[in-house]
């Protein structure tokens, strides 16, 4: 499904990602993960076009998107949430969701349609899924962080995509809302048969859903495979886990 | 919301008529007044499609005007051609102009957009100044002919009234049909991801949106409507002149639209009546009318920090809502 090989990124003399070459399988719960610095947002901002990679190729569906502009990766099928709410935040619930409707469906150059109603039931399902159809007319920038988490879900998810790309999908949150997320996540991933590559703080979370664990130290790539060979990798102990799990 | 009951009342249907009646019950200087107010309003209405829905500051919208004023004006004085052909083609020159222009401004984002919008207006301004064969240089062109209005005469109510007159039905039909459009263009699927990118352009281009071809749609559809206002207020001026293409007219609307509050669509057609207002009280007062309009300002724009019409209704309304989101 998606495939990176021998990706390489400078900024200034610093090298952010050095040679990274892994790839996530059709219906795959991938994680990334690393310490602070490791480069894992570059990765996630070279795969999804906002940043050119220096060498190396990106495959996404069988199509080589390196250096391709985000909206048109994002409309190839990949979904993105951000480590922060990313959101449209003086508009509605509703109509942030509505706008990635628009945005997907290319409804967008249409000057004439009143925008109020189009969309208007995909919205209200995918609301539902969410749990947020009771807020749909909420300011979204008053939403709990969570909540605002969910609804950047839901923006990635109005886009019908193939694959999600989360960074950090449960920073910020609480035990009680991490647990919720991750469950959501799960099983929107198990209906909608998607492919998922996220980044994780929380060893917890990681082993718990990830099927395959990529390690990033310092740019490079040090370990890839589940998360029993992750686990028992002693590179991985070394520069990591160990300094976490004794 | 605003309150249910303010809503329901046709607001614009209502200021329309209302607006039908002033050469009836004002004198010729009211009128002329209110036809200025007008033009304004377009034009400033035509910047908030950049500023308040787009997010995009210009410091350079009077370029777009003076394009279409110049455009109306040589046409219909130098070429003999009819007001509807000038008009059109005021638009059409606008929109084009909005196109090369913008096709370098959106590549830029902020303080830099800002300053690149300003360079080209300056640019125009330059080219109306000097280019004396076309343009009529620093002395403009002067005696633009009024369009053909005799045909009004025969409006029952309209027969004693003089060609200022009929101008001003003539601009108020013409200004209401592209405020409308405006209207209608802020409110479709369009509109709304030109708020999305106002927003947060970032995440905007993560939900499939190419920004910059939407910010330079907005910006030529911007450009067309400042074009039209500007062939409107050539021939109400009787004269085109640099200056209409000069960065302080650009300031002046930009004002406009912010006094009268960027966030409400009507916000810039209040900030239109507002300045204009003004300014004809106060220099009929002292000739420290900068000054005194300054501080006027100074005090408004404190007093009214979302604008008059956005402070009005958020008071209203209690929450506040954006009428073009």
């Amino acid at each position: 499904m998606l495939e990176v090989r021998g990706l390489r990124r400078t900024f200034s003399g610093f090298v952010a990602i050095a040679d990274v070459t892994f790839s996530v399988e059709r219906r795959q719960i991938a994680a990334v993960i690393g310490p602070n610095g490791a480069g894992k947002s570059t990765l996630f901002n070279l795969i999804t076009g906002h940043i050119r990679p220096d060498t190396g190729h990106v495959r996404f569906d069988d199509s080589d998107i390196t250096g391709a502009p985000p909206s048109a990766i994002c409309r190839m099928g990949m979904g993105r949430s951000f480590q922060h709410a990313n959101i449209f935040p003086k508009l509605t619930v509703f109509e942030n969701v509505q706008a990635a409707f628009i945005a997907h469906r290319r409804t967008g150059t249409n000057f004439w349609l009143k925008s109020r109603s189009i969309f208007a039931d995909e919205t209200r399902v995918l609301l539902r899924s969410l749990g947020l159809l009771g807020q749909a007319d909420t300011i979204s920038g008053t939403l709990s962080y969570g909540n605002q988490k969910q609804l950047e879900l839901g923006l990635a998810l109005a886009a019908d995509p193939k694959m999600l790309l989360l960074d950090e999908p449960t920073a910020g949150m609480s035990s009680s809302e991490t647990k919720a997320t991750i469950e959501l996540l799960q099983q929107i991933a198990l209906e909608r048969e998607l492919t998922l590559l996220f980044t994780e703080h929380d060893m917890d979370v990681v082993f718990a859903i990830a099927q395959k664990i990529a390690v990033l130290h310092q740019g490079r790539l040090i370990a890839a495979g589940t998360p029993a060979e992750v686990r028992s990798n002693p590179e991985v102990r070394r520069v990591y886990l160990g300094e976490q799990h004794p | 919301m605003t309150h249910p009951l303010i809503r329901r009342v046709p607001w614009t249907l209502l200021a329309f008529a209302a607006a039908l009646c002033i050469p009836l019950l004002a004198s010729r200087f009211y009128t002329s007044l209110a036809t200025d107010i007008l033009i304004l309003a377009l034009f400033a209405t035509s910047l908030n499609l950049l500023l308040g829905t787009t997010g995009l500051v210009s410091f350079g919208h009077a370029a777009y005007f003076a394009a279409g004023a110049y455009t109306c004006a040589i046409l219909m004085k130098n070429h003999g051609m009819p007001f509807t052909a000038g008009f059109a083609a005021a638009g059409v020159v606008a929109g084009l102009m909005a196109l090369v222009f913008g096709f370098f401004c959106v590549r830029l984002t902020k303080i830099y957009f800002a300053m690149l919008t300003l360079a080209f207006a300056q640019i125009v301004w330059a080219i109306c100044f000097k280019w004396n064969d076309v343009t009529g240089g620093e002395q403009g062109l002067a005696n633009v002919p009024y369009p053909d209005l005799g045909w009004m005469a025969s409006i029952p109510g309209l027969g004693g009234m003089r060609v200022g007159e009929h101008y001003f039905y003539l601009t108020l039909v013409l200004v209401g049909i592209c405020l409308l459009i405006l209207r209608r263009i802020s409110e479709s699927p369009f509109g709304r991801i030109l708020t999305t990118i106002r927003e947060n352009p970032e995440r905007a281009e993560f939900i499939g949106i190419h920004v910059r071809r939407y910010e330079l749609a907005a910006f030529v559809v911007a450009g067309v409507f400042a074009g039209l206002a500007g062939a409107l207020f050539g021939i109400f001026n009787r004269g085109v002149f640099p200056d209409f293409g000069y960065w302080s007219k650009s300031a002046e609307v930009l004002i406009m639209v912010i006094l009268g509050g960027m966030a409400q669509f009507w916000g810039p057609l209040v900030g239109a009546f507002t300045l204009t207002a003004l300014n004809q009280q106060i220099t009929s007062y002292t000739e420290f009318w900068p000054m005194v309009l300054g501080l006027i300002l100074i005090i408004l724009l404190y007093a009214f920090p979302a604008g008059i019409l956005g402070t009005l209704v958020n008071v209203l309304g209690g929450r506040g809502r954006r009428t073009d989101a």
